[in-house]
């Protein structure tokens, strides 16, 4: 791997692990046993077993992707496996799904898993009163039916191809049902490990469950330990020094120090996180769509990728679909800095020069500020003068997102296009930070409903392809730049060539697929 | 000795009240913090419609004045409130009971109050014996290293000393852990040396200012005629100031002892927060920083606690050192 460069290895899409030059054989088949430590940040002391209220590493990687299952499984290539459903089915319309579950599968506390869990898990989400982040997915469920023990039918008010991928998302973790309070309260799920002790925001130890559904495929330790580290030098420090086998976010500054380690291994993954600048496409001057280009090409993507992302990461096309997507338009030109096209749009827009505000704070993500700083200097090339806002971190989210008319702003990503469109782009929704629903947006919105119902998956790429157009030429969110996800593995620890992208630490998911060297 | 339990029950009332004060101090300042706790655990998602539904179940929407009298009649029966991490959480749940703030706090001030017991048992000696060392060959080599090397050591930031301390005994020379993760059902032995580190650093940090007191107040009295008899009589110099010099001395060198022990409990949140130790410092921070102000309340009443406490118990012990002040005329 020695003679291609990191940029290119991204750019050929391969999302590999960057793997360090130990020379460490990658073996085929991983064995069974030992133990697995790994020192997380993201973990809060409310933390606890409901998959409603999670949002960040620690909880996913415990719940998700260790105690509980959910229906489906987004696999490392980004491809979708079943998990607790074993095959589903669409009518011809995407509107009635059929999922046809695992039998023989149980809790930890021995209760049998069936259809009821399946419907009342899904009940969580919906109450009247629910704060649940997957409620406007479920919502779209009109109908549940329990067809049999293994068997049940969803009917969704309008007809979505990727409703099996959503079965995948963390939020919706099955939860045995008449039980569920109690298995909120003690982590009682049907995942590969079973919760021997919980402490939220400090620490989650677990250890294999005896004959589970998923047999010797998966789930390779013994037991595990996660340990609750948000701060960054302490994770290092831990990972240097043995006490943990792997960490997630390295810190690029002591970057260096983890490379000449000879026992430690780098995982780089070109992922969906994307960094944003919405524009308020509702408001003057951003409702014209040449200032909208005047703007996307007076900033230095490469230049931002550089110094805000220290290299760990690729430049962005203004469209929210990353690499790990199944439909990422890899054929679009690239936006390219160019001060000329700049003057030439906002010519087009009857304008000589251009005033605006910036509005920036490290709460959109770690550097916003110094982004937007750079792109102050890039735009005045293109006759754009920037005014940078340094807004106060402390309720930035509710106070300058979706309120101010250019604010820096961020996006984890989704695992489908759809999904993706419809949080942040779909007219109406209430994320839609560029209030991109005008006259100007009506062919992306009616693709986006055709696409969403399509199951032929050709059709899907050109649809797909030509939305992810329309947003870099016309869309009103800026997106310099997708931020990669770098972790390191100690290599005692083996894991798989292939690591997920969707989300850091191979989605989460090493518990299940790493095993003891 | 009358005299000395009025002075208690003195100084505890004023104490009550300083509480007082302090709770509505903290209470205003969370306050006036930008953003609240529902605006903040919603983070982006935050739309105006769970916003208010998690006010309205947490009761952020009543007016501040009734908020803290409604937290002060609680806590004046002995209830510290749920925090708003468990309330919002059982909303979720529909019901049920949860934890209560003294339940989440209990542990994590275990785990302080054992940082800060190692780390007395390891500093107060150490700075004792330096100071009384110092005072004994004042001036010399050994006492200007002495001085350099604890000033140095208090003068420097505190994360700055763990981060020294890190390099040379857990990174360099795989002695120690960084981690101190430390947790229930762990011996006492395994978490005895995961404390170790951060005991440490504190005791660098406090030994300056304990040692310092000591060798100062010792020197003050050296000067004293009955120094200068205790000395005629060929007494050694070792022995003139242990048994003459420092009881005398004492009622200054507790009263630093007792601050010290203050900011043990109270001045740790920096050095949990570097080795990842779970005590009440973390807590703290984690609290602040979500505007979960029952918690917030309860750690920095804990605090104010501990400070006016051991203040309390210096003056006793200062008062029961000096027979002058035990046997007034």
């Amino acid at each position: 791997m020695n003679g291609i460069s990191r940029r290119g290895l991204m750019k050929s899409g391969v999302a590999a692990g960057v793997l360090g030059l130990t020379g460490m054989p990658l073996r085929a088949a991983a064995t069974r046993g030992g133990k697995f430590t790994a020192g997380l940040s993201g973990a809060n002391t409310s933390d606890s077993w409901d998959s409603r209220t999670h949002s960040d590493l620690f909880m996913i990687a415990s719940c998700h992707g260790s105690v509980f299952d959910c229906l489906t499984e987004v696999a490392a290539d980004g491809s979708l496996q079943g998990e607790l459903a074993e095959s589903w089915e669409a009518s011809p319309d995407a509107k009635t799904w059929t999922f046809n579950l695992r039998t023989g599968v149980t809790f930890h506390n021995g209760k049998a898993f069936g259809a009821d869990d399946v419907i009342e898990s899904l009940q969580m989400h919906i109450g009247e009163d629910s704060k649940s982040a997957a409620k406007p997915i479920v919502e779209a469920i009109t109908e549940m039916k329990k067809v049999s023990d293994s068997q049940v039918q969803f009917t969704l008010a309008a007809g979505n191809a990727d409703f099996p991928y959503l079965m995948s998302d963390y939020h919706i973790c099955m939860y045995p049902a008449g039980q569920i309070e109690e298995a909120i309260a003690n982590g009682i799920g049907t995942g590969l490990y079973s919760v021997v002790s919980f402490k939220p925001g400090e620490r989650m130890v677990a250890k294999r469950v005896d004959d589970h559904y998923k047999g010797d495929s998966a789930g390779f330790f013994d037991e595990i330990e996660y340990i609750a580290i948000n701060d960054n030098n302490a994770r290092m420090t831990a990972l240097m020094t043995g006490q943990v086998d792997a960490i997630n976010r390295i810190d690029f500054k002591t970057e260096a120090l983890l490379k000449a380690n000879p026992a430690l291994r780098i995982q780089e993954v070109a992922g969906n996180q994307h960094y944003t600048f919405p524009m308020l496409t509702n408001s003057a001057p951003y409702n014209d769509v040449n200032v909208r280009r005047a703007i996307k090409y007076g900033v230095n993507r490469q230049e931002m990728v550089d110094k805000i992302l220290q290299g760990h990461g690729t430049v962005g096309n203004d469209s929210p679909i990353g690499h790990a997507n199944p439909y990422f338009n890899d054929e679009m030109e690239q936006l390219a800095y160019d001060p000329d096209k700049s003057k030439f749009y906002l010519k087009q827009a009857g304008l000589d020069s251009l005033d605006i505000d910036l509005s920036a704070s490290n709460a959109a993500f770690e550097g916003a500020v110094d982004a937007a700083q750079l792109m102050q200097s890039s735009m005045s090339a293109g006759g754009i003068n920037v005014n940078v806002i340094q807004e106060p971190a402390d309720g930035y989210w509710s106070n300058v997102w979706l309120k101010k008319p250019f604010c820096a702003s961020y996006w984890s990503g989704r695992a489908t296009e759809d999904w993706m469109f419809a949080t942040a782009y779909e007219a109406g929704v209430p994320w839609n930070d560029s209030q991109w629903d005008g006259d100007d947006s009506a062919r992306f919105q009616e693709l986006l409903l055709t696409a969403r119902a399509e199951l032929d998956s050709d059709k899907r790429r050109e649809q797909y392809f030509e939305m992810q157009q329309i947003l870099r030429d016309d869309g009103g969110v800026l997106i310099p730049m997708f931020a990669n996800n770098v972790q390191a593995v100690n290599n005692r620890i083996h894991s798989p060539e292939k690591v997920g992208a969707v989300w850091q630490m191979d989605n989460a998911r090493m518990s299940e697929r790493w095993s003891v060297a | 000795m009358g005299n000395v339990l009025s002075i208690v029950f003195q100084r505890l009332a004023l104490g009550l009240l300083t509480l007082l004060v302090v709770s509505i101090v903290i209470f205003v300042a969370v306050n006036m913090l930008p953003g609240d706790f529902a605006e903040l655990i919603l983070g982006q998602g935050a739309t105006p419609e769970s916003v208010a539904k998690i006010r309205t179940d947490l009761g952020l929407d009543q007016s501040l004045v009734s908020r803290y009298f409604g937290w002060l009649g609680g806590m004046l029966t002995g209830d510290l409130g749920t925090s708003f991490a468990q309330l919002n959480f059982q909303t979720n749940l529909g019901g049920g009971g949860g934890v209560t703030v003294g339940e989440q706090i209990a542990p994590r001030f275990a785990n302080t109050m054992f940082l800060a017991s190692v780390t007395a048992m390891i500093a107060v000696p150490i700075a004792v014996t330096l100071g009384i060392l110092a005072a004994l060959y004042r001036n010399t080599v050994f006492d200007r290293a002495a001085n350099i090397l604890t000033l140095s050591s208090i003068s420097s930031p505190e994360f700055f000393m763990a981060y020294v301390l890190i390099l040379f005994l857990a990174v360099l020379n795989p002695i120690l852990p960084s981690l101190s993760n430390i947790y229930e059902g762990m011996d006492f032995s395994d978490r005895l040396q995961k404390t170790l580190l951060p005991a440490l650093t504190l005791t660098l940090v406090v030994t300056a200012h304990m040692m310092r007191m000591t060798r100062a107040a010792i020197i003050n009295l050296l000067a004293s005629p009955y120094i200068e008899m205790a000395r005629l009589k060929g007494m050694s110099p070792m022995r003139v100031i242990v048994k003459h010099a420092l009881p005398n001395a004492l009622a200054p060198i507790i009263n630093v002892i007792a601050l010290n022990l203050a900011y043990l409990v109270t001045g740790v949140v920096v050095v949990e927060v570097v080795f990842v130790y779970p005590g009440i410092g973390q807590l703290f921070v984690d609290s602040v920083k979500i505007r979960d102000i029952p918690v917030v309340q309860a750690c920095c009443l804990i605090f104010a606690a501990a400070y006016i406490l051991l203040n309390l118990t210096a003056d006793i012990l200062s008062i029961l050192s000096n027979p002058r002040l035990r046997h007034p005329k």
